[in-house]
């Protein structure tokens, strides 16, 4: 190896209280995070997967902000760009795939919501939808019951810049200051709303100003700054667990790739735009700071790439080898409790005469 | 055996269960020291103190919303919106989320709250103090919806719905909150949700209806005993899950049905009850199924002649069944 080993003056990640494995843990973590979310993309384009939503871009931000939450004890309301949020929350990367193939395993929901939907009840992770920003709603009500039982318990939620324009975001923020609850507010700022500039979406430049109006600290982060991250959400985090009240968090963010696959971003984003964001991809600027750090060399930084192909390729073949879901399941679990009359009308598959008899048992004893 | 108003219930009732479980807590505009705005939550937080009964911001969205993830962590959230006309805020919470947790994340989560809200016009309440919305809530697979009729069905339903581990609408007729009195035993009972209730028995005509309404529909039949028509009066308790059998066996007895709500004619949820009687009795019926319900105009006018002219009332609908019964 060419790489000449000079000793740093100041160990990278140091004054944050992480260790080289940390620090390597995250790199990991985006590596992996990216390589899961790319396939998506190929899969998708091979008529494989009809739709997929992502976050390329967003993982230094995700992994950063999320890598000092307690798992299985905290909670994380994701959206749908979570993929690194998620998998540094102990999500796998089969349970992300399974979700893309819509299996009948798939955690999430069973093969019901469209990609990018997740939510896993045993890890904390709660069910995503798709209007935005009625999880930030959710996400205060789970730590004002946290504040309420004394459980020690932060939550974290994120969305985009463009659903902080929702009523739902200032009602939930409002409702958190003046209760000072334990909850982390992550706005992931790419700049876009689909196609819609700030300029066009947002009144003010920087969506944390906004934390003002709620009384809670809203604080800025460069994206691009992994350890950055990390300090604002150990802070943060720290200030929820200690009932010091919630904190609004914006990322600043570049978002890669096109909304979803359904949008085409070179349509309202000029191509030189494009080709400088390219500079703001965090994993280089991480993987350069490792390196410069003494922490990453050539062969570490070959094997980690060989073992996220690994964790792709096998979450990949593994999801899409699972069976797809039975379709007699799509009617359960509208209720606790047996499904109420009608669901399973047999009108509907056209099977049945009106006038025959049906789910009421009208045939009786005469029919 | 005690005699209560159907408010008195309500109260009382919530009070109970909020001894029997610690993890119901009750949210909305003005619950907590002032007791709501037609005081049904009135001496609950002198009671229980401020964790449990929250004075929430003027945020109904918020009010549904934080409820959904306090269900989500454990807690049994009552909340209230302050009049049914105000929930339209919080819709996309109700129908988007409450509605389709369980369902979306295949069965993991679930939404046990049970949403109060007093609905119902004949109070001088006007266009946005009186609107009947049950029909929005009852049109989505996930919810449950309830309209008690008698202080005796809102403790039997209210204690269901609260213990229930799905999201109900629990609507109360304003109207009758004062006006209705009757007894309420004193213990643990409850009223399954999903069961209506024959009222009256007849054998002429089937008087099907809900709330208010449910009220007039037997004044009605009183009216019409003396001229001897017998109507039977079902109180539909739970428009979902609906009790089919119950409006199905009735119907398949008298031949007749005359379906009573306050609701806008169109679309409202009586419509959804004629469809089921059209679609499985349809031998069985001699008279075409009949509505009795609100005009379609877009809210219930305040004075008092409009307010009149706008309301079914059991004269109204006697004169349904008059002339059903002699079809």
């Amino acid at each position: 190896m060419a790489t000449t080993k000079t000793k740093p003056e100041a160990k990278l990640g140091e004054d944050l209280g992480l260790s080289r494995d940390d620090l390597l843990e995250m790199y990991r973590l985006m590596v992996v995070a990216r390589a899961v979310d790319e396939r998506m993309w190929v899969l998708n384009r091979a008529g494989k997967i009809p739709f997929v939503i992502s976050g390329q871009g967003h993982e230094g931000a995700q992994v950063g902000l999320a890598f000092a939450l307690r798992q299985g004890h905290d909670w994380m309301v994701p959206y749908y760009r979570s993929v690194a949020s998620l998998l540094a929350f102990g999500m796998s990367s089969r349970e992300i795939m399974l979700a893309q193939f819509a299996r009948g395993v798939d955690p999430s929901s069973g093969g019901r919501q469209m990609p990018g939907h997740y939510g896993i009840k045993e890890r904390n992770i709660l069910s995503v939808s798709s209007p935005v920003a009625t999880q930030v709603l959710h996400a205060t009500g789970i730590a004002w019951a946290a504040k309420l039982r004394k459980t020690e318990q932060v939550t974290i939620t994120y969305l985009g810049e463009g659903s902080s324009n929702q009523g739902d975001f200032h009602e939930a923020l409002n409702f958190a200051g003046v209760h000072q609850l334990p909850v982390i507010y992550v706005v992931e700022n790419n700049g876009y709303a689909i196609s819609v500039p700030m300029s066009l979406q947002s009144a003010v430049e920087d969506i944390a100003i906004r934390g003002a109006g709620y009384n809670m600290p809203g604080v800025i982060v460069d994206g691009v700054d992994v350890l950055n991250c990390y300090a604002a959400g150990k802070e943060a985090i720290e200030r929820a667990r200690s009932g010091n009240g919630p904190t609004l968090i914006e990322a600043k963010v570049t978002r890669l790739t096109a909304h979803s696959s359904d949008d085409q971003q070179s349509k309202y984003r000029p191509a030189e735009e494009l080709e400088a964001e390219k500079g703001r991809d965090p994993l280089p600027r991480f993987r350069d700071q490792l390196r410069e750090a003494g922490m990453l060399d050539d062969e570490a930084e070959a094997q980690m790439t060989a073992e996220s192909r690994k964790v792709v390729e096998d979450a990949t073949d593994w999801a899409e080898s699972q069976p797809d879901p039975d379709p007699v399941t799509a009617q359960q679990h509208v209720y606790a409790d047996s499904p109420p009359a009608r669901m399973d009308d047999p009108l509907w598959q056209g099977t049945r005469f009106i006038g025959d008899g049906g789910p009421f048992g009208v045939l009786g004893e005469e029919g | 055996m005690a005699v209560m108003t159907l408010i008195e219930s309500v109260r009382d009732t919530l009070a109970q269960e909020m001894r029997r479980d610690a993890q119901i807590v009750v949210l909305g505009e003005d619950v907590g020291k002032k007791g709501g705005v037609f005081l049904a939550t009135d001496g609950l937080y002198d009671e229980f103190g401020g964790d449990r009964v929250l004075d929430t911001p003027l945020s109904e969205s918020m009010i549904v919303g934080v409820s959904i993830g306090a269900a989500i962590a454990g807690l049994r959230p009552v909340p209230e919106i302050q009049f049914a006309d105000f929930i339209f805020p919080a819709m996309n919470q109700i129908l988007s989320e409450a509605a389709r947790m369980r369902f979306r994340s295949n069965g993991a989560f679930a939404c046990p709250m049970t949403l109060r809200a007093p609905y119902g016009g004949g109070v001088h309440g006007a266009l946005y103090h009186s609107q009947s919305v049950e029909a929005f809530f009852a049109h989505i697979p996930g919810l449950k919806v309830v309209i008690p009729s008698t202080p005796y069905d809102a403790r039997g339903l209210l204690r269901s719905a609260i213990r229930d581990d799905d999201p109900v609408l629990f609507f109360e007729h304003k109207k009758m909150y004062r006006s209705v009195r009757g007894d309420v035993p004193e213990g643990d009972y409850t009223i399954p949700l999903g069961q209506a209730k024959v009222t009256r028995e007849g054998t002429d005509v089937t008087l099907i209806a809900y709330g208010l309404m449910a009220q007039y529909a037997l004044e009605a039949a009183d009216l019409l005993g003396g001229e001897g028509v017998s109507a039977e009066v079902i109180d539909v308790r739970t428009l979902r899950p609906l009790d089919g059998e119950t409006l199905l066996g009735s119907v398949r007895k008298t031949g007749k049905a005359v379906i009573v709500y306050e609701d806008n004619r169109f679309g409202g949820y009586g419509a959804e009850i004629a469809a089921i009687l059209a679609e499985e009795a349809f031998e069985d019926l001699d008279g075409p199924i009949v509505r009795v319900t609100g005009p379609d105009v877009p809210g219930v006018p305040y004075n008092h002649v409009l307010e009149d002219w706008y309301m079914p009332n059991p004269d109204r609908i006697a004169n349904a069944v008059r002339r059903l019964a002699a079809y």
